[in-house]
């Protein structure tokens, strides 16, 4: 009976992302572009790059599954719109809504939520990529847990394109907490983290820290409560998140910024602090460098996927 | 380029004859790093030939190293001696994922048992590979914390093996599984050298190779430690034992569960004959007259706990339950889930031995798979037996058979292959936790195409180019060639 099942996952390739391959072609460099809001994340593109566009459009949501399939193109904004009418949401969060959903994974930047949340790539069911040759490749599964085969879901999301082309996504939804409240004072945010269950992001700037509490509204307003002895009071949010640079720490040494000036937005508990000005790209170790050099000689030998961006 | 298959053909797989004299000239250079830790007697070999699958194989030599340096030293003389290796955990995994193939070398991590460091301040631990999951939790739980996945075999299973297979367990339905609570890996690279993937840092530089290392089943390397987030234990939990006359209403009720906004920490079905057998061992207090129950945990503040009682008790309503039982206190609690956890053995008592299957389907389409379940066990005359994660979808039939019966293993491999391909058939995957392995290997083909597989294979190789580390899982051989995926070894060959 299941020899007729072959390559189920291949053969229910949408047209759009289809189109997508065949825009993207088997030679020449190309450029993706999103809605530009990560522009400058890894580098300047080459110039002489042709600029392609992933599709768009919100193409499978089924509440009771908890999953979204949509093209890369769609953007956060347009996502959260269809996903709010059923009450649910994928948590990604950037600093502009304007992002598409596909740039948001090619940089791999987590939300200022990832606190409660997680890391985005945990949010990825699935993904179908136009690789170098111009082939669509569908990896990862569209139900909300699969260990099916190799996670090149994973390593596309922050590989900036570089590897592949994002054409359509599987993500997981969430529901909508029912309640939510930000607080603001001038109280330890590290230890407020230790005081609190699961707070869905704690921003703080050196001086003052914002936490968002998201749950039963019984629950925020009992953790709230628990945080006013500790110096905070509720507010509407906190300042906006500086968007141009992100360094990297362990959360612990967060600390070490205490008392140091600048116009910073630190995430307590993760260790991320965005910054206006850029932040040089850590250095990767030789071993893993080595690694990477050889995943892109073997995935884009040519270099034609992103040229001039530099995930690593 | 040489493909894995390259070593084990070139290393006789499918003619592997025993080598005496290589044999023992790998022992030797073992010997000198290990001691008496590098082993060939029979006894073990036969001990390290099979996991938790029906399928065996003995190694040529067993490892017992106890530092990452001493993992490295044996890739290195494997590699010098054209010997494949194969990384093993508690043995318990059930894809063959640590079968060995082609006479390998395996590596047990059961003496790199260390919990390194609990580092709270960043909400990590630093791990051994051989530290038994339960025995993580248990050491993280006077600081208030747990590692989240929680496979039924958690007792006895180690965090190499989860992190190889990215496991999952009941829990996983709201706190994801593996690979979302591991920050770091160290691991020594089939080529021997040391690195490490990922970091505690908020967002390590360049590719996620922890991620895709995560899942790999071995073919990627060793791990040698690793670095696990710690998961706060939630202020409140409510277990709640429901009963239904009729197994569409209670997978209806699953789904309603689900869309009514909640994540329950875990939503777990049972069919009648598995609450018979659980019933007898456990005596738990299961109806053993109803078709289905449902175990339902939710946890978190005590506010949404109660609201999200509530929820399943207006829902179980609504599609017939027959009982709503929220158990009252810890012991009442942890009766509950010793009968599911221990479902698995329990079917010992119907039958001598057991195959659990793993597949996942869309929730709105567990009763139909569950139905395709049964007819086909009937057709293969197996009977089949349903304890499994229904929140997310995750399938775990039992085949109970009785292996004593001429030809019952060629049935129950073809149940198998059909179980399989009816849950693909209605839009599912292939395995939801247990991984590929072996026993999936030649399945890839009915979910991905040879494209598909194709670039995961390019993927591999970059780690692995000569394919020494736990070849001829995962991605079928023949992968290369992209109109010959169906190929695979030769039946026996390596058994």
């Amino acid at each position: 009976m299941s020899d007729q099942v072959t390559a189920s996952l291949a053969s229910r390739i949408a047209p759009e992302v289809a189109e997508f391959a065949g825009v993207v072609g088997e030679s020449g460099p190309v450029a993706v572009v999103g809605a530009r809001t990560h522009w400058h994340v890894g580098g300047a593109a080459d110039a002489g790059a042709r600029e392609v566009q992933a599709p768009c459009g919100i193409w499978e949501h089924e509440p009771s599954e908890m999953t979204v399939r949509c093209g890369a193109g769609t953007t956060v904004a347009e996502l959260g719109t269809h996903l709010a009418r059923t009450g649910q949401m994928v948590p990604l969060d950037p600093v502009d809504a304007a992002a598409t959903v596909g740039g948001v994974l090619a940089c791999g930047f987590s939300g200022h939520r990832r606190l409660r949340y997680g890391y985005v790539r945990d949010l990825v069911l699935q993904t179908r990529h136009v690789d170098a040759t111009g082939k669509v490749v569908t990896a990862g599964g569209p139900t909300v847990k699969n260990v099916s085969g190799y996670d090149l879901p994973r390593l596309l999301v922050g590989s900036l394109g570089t590897l592949g082309l994002l054409a359509e996504v599987i993500l997981r939804t969430l529901p909508v907490p029912p309640a939510a409240q930000w607080l603001v004072g001038d109280g330890d945010p590290f230890a407020a983290f230790d005081l609190l269950y699961r707070p869905s992001s704690i921003l703080w700037n050196g001086s003052h820290a914002w936490i968002l509490l998201e749950g039963d509204p019984v629950d925020v307003a009992a953790e709230a409560a628990k945080l006013v002895p500790a110096g905070f009071d509720p507010c509407d949010g906190p300042p906006p998140i500086p968007g141009t640079g992100r360094e990297s720490m362990r959360p612990s040494d967060l600390r070490v910024l205490a008392g140091t000036g600048g116009e910073w937005l630190a995430e307590v508990g993760i260790g991320l602090v965005h910054r206006h000005e850029p932040v040089p790209a850590a250095p990767v170790s030789s071993a893993n460098a080595a690694l990477m050099d050889q995943l892109k000689q073997r995935l884009d030998p040519d270099h034609r996927l992103n040229p001039g961006r530099r995930a690593w | 380029m040489p493909s894995r298959s390259a070593v084990l053909v070139g290393y006789g797989l499918g003619v592997v004859s025993e080598d005496a004299a290589a044999d023992a000239a790998l022992l030797a250079d073992l010997r000198r790093v290990l001691g008496s830790r590098a082993r060939d007697n029979d006894f073990e070999r036969g001990l390290y030939s099979r996991d938790g699958s029906i399928e065996g194989s003995p190694p040529a030599i067993v490892c017992l190293p106890e530092t990452a340096a001493e993992v490295a030293e044996i890739v290195r003389i494997c590699r010098r001696h054209g010997r494949p290796f194969l990384a093993r955990g508690s043995g318990t995994g059930l894809a063959g994922g640590a079968v060995p193939v082609g006479r390998p070398v395996v590596v047990a991590t059961s003496k790199m048992d260390r919990i390194v460091e609990v580092d709270t301040a960043n909400r990590v631990a630093w791990v051994e590979p051989g530290v038994l999951n339960l025995d993580l939790s248990r050491a993280l739980a006077p600081q208030g914390f747990h590692f989240a996945p929680d496979p039924s075999s958690q007792q006895v299973c180690s965090i190499g093996g989860n992190i190889a297979n990215n496991s999952g367990g009941p829990h996983c339905l709201a706190y994801g599984v593996t690979t979302a609570h591991i920050a770091a890996l160290e691991v020594v690279l089939p080529s021997g050298e040391t690195t490490t993937l990922g970091g505690v840092e908020a967002e390590p530089a360049g590719l996620d190779l922890r991620g895709l290392f995560v899942g790999s089943e071995g073919t990627m390397g060793i791990a040698t430690k690793a670095a696990v987030r710690l998961t706060p234990n939630a202020p409140a939990v409510r277990t709640l034992l429901l009963d239904f006359d009729d197994v569409s209403e209670g997978s209806a009720a699953v789904s309603a569960i689900i869309a009514a906004g909640l994540v329950p920490s875990a939503l777990e079905m049972m069919d009648q004959r598995a609450i018979e057998i659980v019933e007898a061992f456990a005596h738990a207090g299961y109806p053993t007259g109803a078709a289905a129950v449902l175990l339902v945990e939710l946890d978190g503040l005590p506010g949404g706990v109660e609201a999200g009682v509530d929820i399943v008790r207006e829902v179980a309503l609504k599609h017939h339950v027959g009982h709503v039982r929220v158990a009252a206190d810890d012991e009442e609690r942890a009766l509950l889930w010793k009968g599911r956890k221990n479902a698995f053995g329990a079917v010992a008592r119907i039958k001598p031995d057991y195959y659990l299957h793993d597949t996942v389907v869309p929730r709105s389409r567990l009763t139909e798979v569950l139905e395709k379940v049964y007819r086909i066990a009937d057709a293969y005359d197996l009977i089949a037996v349903n304890v499994f994660h229904a929140g997310d979808g995750n399938l775990h039939p039992i085949l109970a058979f009785d292996r004593r019966q001429p030809g019952v293993d060629e049935r129950v491999k073809a149940a198998g292959r059909d179980i399989v391909a009816a849950s693909i058939e209605a839009g599912g995957v292939l395995s939801g936790e247990h991984g590929i392995g072996l026993e999936k290997r030649d399945y890839m083909g009915m979910l991905f195409s040879a494209h598909d597989m194709y670039t995961q294979d390019l993927v591999r190789e970059t780690f692995d180019p000569d394919g020494f580390a736990n070849p001829l899982k995962v991605i079928p051989t023949g992968s290369r060639c992209s109109d010959s995926f169906h190929q695979h070894v030769p039946e026996g060959a390596w058994v």
